[in-house]
């Protein structure tokens, strides 16, 4: 024993009062934490559990299949392909090397490859599935399967990728999709969540791009509950997203090819457009490039082959390119005049060969001039001075007015890139382009579709569909966007039907008339005849020297110097059905190169395939039946197999 | 009071001491242990492994170990109080040399069966020996300067040897412990008025001296106090523990999101879920009620052991009885402060509920000294 304890009443008091303010200190303490539970738990409840469902719930995109394109007749011009990819967990792959190596004796695997998919596998989190490598073929993915127990952490995958059957046939119209640009980001105001998924591809050019949202649909979501370390415990809410819209393009696609086929490697244009309601069937800008190869990350040295092209494959020139409509843009001359009432189509006009305006000698193309000239003459043997002299009577702004009736100088709203809106100059535009006044030269020049004035393809088939009907026709390339088509009846035209009557007749002579410009690429069949006007377009100056020297032949230039070829045409005469223009750059003369081409097209779209022989003209059935036997080889094969309701 | 001085008659012996145990108190120690189970079934995604199975038998040894304590003579416990407190520290100073480290402090001792933690066996050996101090003191020495620096000493001497591990969080545990024993013995209100002035005037000068010529702490050691005081300043880093923390709770709301459907701690964004922040899986998962709950059943215990205590008039049983109350109250009392963001992030577990071997057996030895304290206590007539 320590020591003997005597019970003092006064200490156990002393340990009771102390006791009960330890005590009491301690439950009040208590109380304290009390509060506290209750202002966290209860009072903050609302802004804690939002907290807590930030942290743990993420937003995950499904993307979505985008919507294919067909054409009119419902061949499918873009689609979606299955493409089969792997894929490698590295936790549970275990050792990377032995699988990669593995991997490397079935499928080819790159160096490459093999490197790149070691570097992503170490940065990438253990539970993460990073792709190994993509675009396998369904064997090789079979061989994958078959041999799963060997490679443990080795997933296949199906994905979809935008593929076109037909290649480069529809390249500028239909175009292509790629992976998105840190540029497309910066150019969007809000983009799409959707834009940010790791290798997903939108719209670059042409259809592709202008209706990109159209197409791309409304991406699914899904939000799933993540771990600290963003691991994917579960699916909480699954939104499926809708596959885009499917589009029917007013395109046929025997005609495209057989256009596509027809320019062989000239750099050239055409629109082939059914002149009533503007649909466009065919649109084909020459020479052109594969679209898959740009889905598939095209390589440099192909890239920079199609980019240094002297023929411009990338460039759409339909209707991005705007060329001197030179002969073509005679009627849209004559027409001001007829509009303004200076002339009648029995007043004639001499035409010595040339004509001095302001101490300038304006050449026509004929050197010895043709003759007294009246209106149907003027436009059938195509004479210059005629409209030099009409020109500078009707004045430039006049013949603006006409030019943008018929539908130049401004871009149409075509679901393509870069439509050019073209130039109709006049007095106000030179001020304001080239802070000059105006000279009477430049109407001199106007007036034959030289000199300031540029059109593309497609406003030329426009003008000339105008012209054929006296509606104001407006190009239309989307059929229906899922089924639903809109269509718009077109209006009349602010022009006297006389006048164009008088066109349309002296039209008709230029390819029906011994004497027209274009009487050799005449069509026989009443039910086809083409009626049309020619354009050689220089793209250099004459000098006065070479002109006494003899002016050069176009075979005799270099590439780059000699003139384009135009042909603008409708058929038939009466009820006209078909508009065509067609430019080959650099091609010479007008009535030589581009009309057989145009007349070929026209037949081929009003018989909806090769037409008969009998249609041409004796003397070229031979050539024209060799000519169509080449080209059938050309077409697409694939073409009806493809075919799939839209 | 010396075992001749008990009249036989008035002290219950043999079984029927089983009858005057605080059964009220055992309840409620085994409800909070079986809301520790539930909550480790819960943390583990419903399974009885890890957690669960092993802390159940830890805390039969421990229920066990209770009983054997609590039927053993106060008396005894007193006398062996020295010898508990050198076991104590020859532990800690063990410990010190050959002890395994552990989240970045060496604080175990491996016996074989048990990752022996002897800074949890110091915390009762203190509060013992303290009580047998002023049992054996004459109460007129209490306040006499010599006599307050002996116990100033053993505290001292644990307290410092379980900071050298380092464990900040115990030893401050320790500390008040000691200290409240020695206030509820009667020692003169001067002493703890002249340390808590002197203590204010040091935390006062600690925080004028930022960024000073003559600053006491180091810039890191700022840093944390800052985090303490606002955790949101650097959620992913230091603050992560408190910020999570709060969330989890929060998130609760008055019911909780339901049993094994916390986010919190089943995604792992809680740290230590099932140890030292099991707190805040009760909280995310039961919600208010659930923590109220338990805070109330720990209330509970600090009341039927006060009510215990203020009942002795044995001074050893009543200085022990109130000195372990404390110990237990500043578990709890620490451990939910540090998960509400009202303390600083320090290692003490929740008592009877986070998993752990070494305090939930001394805390069964702990309420076991209680209750022998209890049943030994001399009645009217029985």
């Amino acid at each position: 024993m320590w020591q003997k304890s005597n019970i003092v009443s006064y200490r156990h008091f002393r340990t009771a009062r102390r006791g009960l303010l330890v005590g009491g200190l301690q439950l009040g303490f208590c109380g304290l934490l009390a509060w506290r539970m209750h202002h966290l738990q209860v009072e903050k409840a609302e802004s804690f559990r939002l907290v807590a469902d930030e942290n743990r719930i993420n937003l995950r995109l499904i993307p979505n299949q985008r919507g294919e394109i067909y054409d009119r007749n419902g061949i499918k011009l873009a689609g979606n392909e299955a493409s089969y990819s792997i894929t490698m967990v590295a936790e549970d792959a275990g050792d990377i090397d032995l699988i990669l190596e593995r991997l490397s004796k079935l499928i080819n695997l790159s160096p490459e490859d093999i490197e790149r998919s070691k570097a992503e596998l170490e940065q990438s989190a253990k539970f993460l599935p990073v792709t190994i490598v993509d675009r396998l073929e369904r064997d090789a993915i079979e061989k994958i399967a078959f041999n799963a127990p060997m490679l443990p952490g080795v997933n296949p995958e199906i994905a979809f990728s935008r593929t076109y059957p037909l290649g480069e046939i529809f390249a500028h119209v239909v175009g292509y999709v790629g992976p998105v640009s840190s540029r497309d980001l910066e150019l969007r105001k809000d983009p799409d969540p959707l834009l940010r998924i790791p290798r997903f591809q939108i719209g670059k050019v042409g259809v592709e791009r202008e209706l990109e949202t159209t197409l791309r649909g409304k991406a699914g979501t899904k939000r799933v509950e993540v771990n600290a370390l963003g691991r994917v415990m579960r699916e909480i809410e699954r939104k499926e997203g809708s596959k885009g819209a499917n589009l029917k393009l007013t395109l046929d696609t025997n005609l495209q090819a057989y256009v596509r086929a027809r320019l062989g490697n000239e750099s050239a244009s055409v629109i082939v457009m059914d002149c009533n309601s503007g649909e466009i069937l065919a649109i084909c800008s020459s020479p052109a490039y594969d679209p898959n190869k740009f889905v598939r990350g095209i390589s440099f040295d192909d890239y920079n082959t199609l980019r240094d092209d002297n023929r411009r494959p990338l460039a759409s020139k339909t209707v991005q390119d705007a060329y001197p409509p030179g002969s073509t843009f005679k009627m849209v001359t004559i027409l001001a005049a007829l509009e303004a009432g200076i002339i009648n189509h029995r007043e004639k006009i001499r035409c010595n060969g040339h004509v001095e305006v302001s101490n300038r000698k304006f050449h026509c193309w004929k050197r010895d001039g043709h003759g007294n000239v009246d209106l149907v003459k003027s436009l059938r043997e195509s004479c210059d001075v005629y409209y030099y002299e009409l020109a500078q009577q009707v004045g430039i702004e006049k013949i603006a007015e006409v030019a943008r009736i018929l539908g130049l100088g401004k871009s149409f709203n075509i679901e393509m890139s870069a439509v050019t809106a073209g130039i109709v100059p006049d007095k106000l535009w030179k001020l304001n382009a080239r802070s000059r006044e105006w000279v009477v030269g430049d109407t001199v020049n106007s007036s034959i579709g030289q000199g300031y004035v540029l059109s593309s393809p497609l406003q030329l088939a426009v003008m000339i569909a105008r012209i054929a009907t006296g509606n104001e026709i407006l190009p239309r390339l989307i059929k229906s966007i899922n089924g639903v088509e809109a269509d718009k009846a077109p209006s009349k035209l602010n022009l006297n039907t006389n006048n164009l009557n008088l066109i349309r007749k002296a039209l008709f002579e230029v390819t029906n008339d011994k004497r027209g410009t274009a009487y050799h690429s005449r069509v026989l069949d009443k039910k086809s005849q083409i009626i049309g006007k020619s354009g050689t377009s220089q793209v250099r100056n004459i000098s006065a020297i070479e002109r006494t020297l003899g002016v050069l032949e176009n075979k005799d230039l270099p590439w780059e110097q000699r003139d384009h070829a135009l042909f603008v045409n409708y058929a038939p005469y009466h009820d006209p059905k078909i508009a065509v223009s067609v430019v080959v750059e650099h091609g010479g003369s007008g009535s030589t190169v581009a009309a057989p081409i145009a007349r070929d097209i026209t037949l081929q779209a009003i018989y909806r395939g090769t037409p008969p022989i009998t249609a041409y003209p004796v003397e070229d059935r031979a050539t024209i039946y060799n000519q169509q036997r080449d080209l059938n080889k050309l077409m697409p094969k694939t073409t009806k197999s493809s075919k799939v309701q839209a | 009071m010396s075992y001749l001085e008990y009249r036989v008659k008035t002290i219950p012996t043999g079984w029927r001491k089983v009858l005057f145990m605080n059964w009220g108190l055992i309840a409620l120690i085994i409800g909070a242990a079986f809301s520790g189970f539930a909550m480790l079934i819960s943390v583990a995604g419903g399974n009885i492994e890890p957690w669960a199975s092993a802390q159940m038998q830890r805390f039969s040894i421990g229920l066990l170990a209770m009983f054997v304590i609590a039927m053993t003579p106060i008396w005894i416990w007193r006398n062996v109080s020295v010898p508990i407190y050198m076991l104590a520290l020859i532990l800690l100073l063990l410990v010190e040399f050959l002890g395994s480290t552990g989240m970045g402090a060496q604080r175990w001792i491996n016996l074989g069966f048990i990752n022996l933690q002897p800074s949890e066996v110091a915390k009762v050996a203190l509060v013992m020996l303290m009580a047998a101090y002023y049992d054996w003191l004459p109460a007129d020495k209490v306040s006499k300067p010599l006599w307050v620096l002996v116990p100033i000493a053993f505290i001292s001497l644990p307290v410092l040897l379980v900071l050298q591990q380092p464990d900040l969080g115990t030893s401050i545990l320790l500390l008040l412990s000691g200290v409240t024993v020695m206030f509820l013995a009667g020692v003169h209100w001067i002493y703890f008025g002249t340390v808590i002035a002197f203590a204010s005037g040091f935390v006062l000068a600690l925080f004028k001296s930022r960024g000073t010529e003559w600053q006491l702490l180091q810039d890191y050691q700022f840093s944390r106090i800052d985090t303490f005081l606002n955790p949101d300043s650097d959620p992913l880093g230091a603050g992560y523990h408190i910020s999570q923390s709060k969330i989890a709770l929060g998130s609760g709301g008055w019911t909780g999101r339901g049993f094994m459907e916390g986010t919190q701690s089943r995604l792992n964004f809680l740290p230590e879920k099932h140890t030292d922040f099991i707190f805040t899986t009760i909280a995310e998962e039961l919600g208010f009620i659930g923590t109220i709950s338990i805070l109330a059943i720990y209330v509970g215990i600090v009341i039927f052991c006060l009510h215990s205590a203020l009942r002795h008039t044995e001074r050893f049983s009543a200085l022990l009885t109130l000195g372990l109350t404390t110990t237990f109250f500043l578990f709890f009392a620490v451990n939910m402060s540090m998960v509400m963001g009202l303390a600083p992030v320090v290692g003490v577990p929740l008592p009877l509920i986070s998993y752990g071997g070494s305090a939930m057996l001394v805390l069964m030895g702990t309420f076991g000294l209680i209750q022998s304290a209890h049943v030994h206590r001399p009645r009217g007539n029985v």
